[in-house]
């Protein structure tokens, strides 16, 4: 008996390792946990992209729940996502801000006019630093931070109508309680 | 016998896989395309902490190796603070701060790291105890041949060069 339980040792040892990595198979590796979650968001300010002698800080926002869209004319996923946002925007549930990253002022601006304009306003990123304090790697990114300008949440890739529902709408419920 | 060798198959393709575990943590080193360097010994550094530091858009390239865009705003990043005087230390507290441990080629030792630290050599070291110990038992089976089937053993041996005389 114990001959036959020893000898399935390797087998078992084996298994695991197979369970280890076809858990690995399903598992989104662009999908890093952000250290900015449960921190406040970092400060900038920024001038606004369609009115350039406005600026925009986040500081502006204390006292509400909103969301910190990164996008950008060049971004092929955010086309994807736009639509997505364009319907979220039209319910009016949170003030949703954009930040057009390493973009031309023009190309921004055009893509807004072309498709329509779900934020409330976008600061202009230029050359990206705020990006990079954001931790931004993947646009498009969306941030949902709370009244105290905590980050929440974040959501790198796309979103979609399944995220809106399952995960944004609840999280924002919960914080405009809190 | 069969399941004697089912045994040894499956111990090599542990010690196998332990091993690749285990060279898997040791990066490469790849060639990397020389800076323009205005100063030679500043763009070392860069390049010194940049190799350590992981790109998050191509995931498998250091922020050295990599033509990515983040990856060329980053490696600016890394050179305006260290001009600064900034030391490496404060540099990678900075990246780690926005984009956590997963941005280091080197993950720190923590309590949820020390199994992928460990894990390969771990597994190494079972496999090495377990083949220990399969030798020494089949030394003993060697060993606890029966006195009747030794006897039989010795009169086949004995029996040999008489039938070599015999054609």
């Amino acid at each position: 008996m114990k001959r036959v339980l020893l000898s399935l040792l390797p087998l078992a040892g084996f298994l695991l390792l197979a369970w280890f990595l076809m858990v690995g198979l399903h598992r989104d590796p662009r999908a890093i946990p952000s250290p900015l979650v449960g921190k406040p968001a970092p400060a900038f300010v920024l001038s606004q992209l369609k009115a350039p002698e406005k600026n925009f800080s986040p500081q502006e926002m204390q006292g509400k729940v909103w969301l910190l869209n990164v996008w950008a004319s060049w971004c092929v996923a955010c086309r994807e996502e736009h639509p997505v946002l364009l319907d979220f925007s039209r319910l009016g549930i949170v003030p949703i801000m954009g930040l057009n990253y390493k973009d031309g002022r023009s190309d921004g601006v055009n893509l807004l006019r072309q498709f329509g304009d779900p934020y409330n306003l976008s600061a202009f990123d230029g050359d990206g630093r705020v990006g990079i304090d954001y931790g931004v790697y993947g646009v498009p990114e969306t941030f949902v931070i709370d009244k105290h300008g905590v980050i929440r949440y974040k959501q790198t890739g796309p979103i979609t109508p399944e995220v809106i529902n399952k995960t944004l709408l609840p999280l924002i419920r919960e914080l405009n309680n809190a | 016998m069969l399941r004697n060798a089912i045994r040894t198959g499956l111990l090599c393709a542990m010690l196998c896989a332990g091993l690749c575990a285990g060279l898997a943590t040791i990066p490469a080193s790849a060639d990397v395309a020389q800076p323009v360097a205005r100063d030679p010994q500043l763009e070392a550094r860069v390049t010194a902490l940049t190799q350590e530091l992981r790109c998050l858009v191509c995931q498998n390239q250091t922020i050295a190796d990599s033509h990515a865009d983040l990856a060329i705003d980053l490696k600016n990043q890394v050179r305006e603070k260290l001009a600064q005087g900034q030391s490496e230390k404060e540099i990678t507290d900075y990246m780690v701060q926005r984009y956590g441990d997963f941005v280091l080629y080197r993950p720190p030792m923590k309590s949820t790291t020390w199994l992928l630290w460990i894990g390969p050599f771990l597994i190494l070291f079972c496999g090495i105890a377990v083949l220990a110990r399969m030798i020494a038992n089949r030394r003993v089976a060697v060993d606890a041949m029966p006195e009747q089937d030794m006897q039989h053993a010795a009169a086949l041996l004995a029996e040999v060069p008489e039938k070599k005389e015999t054609p």
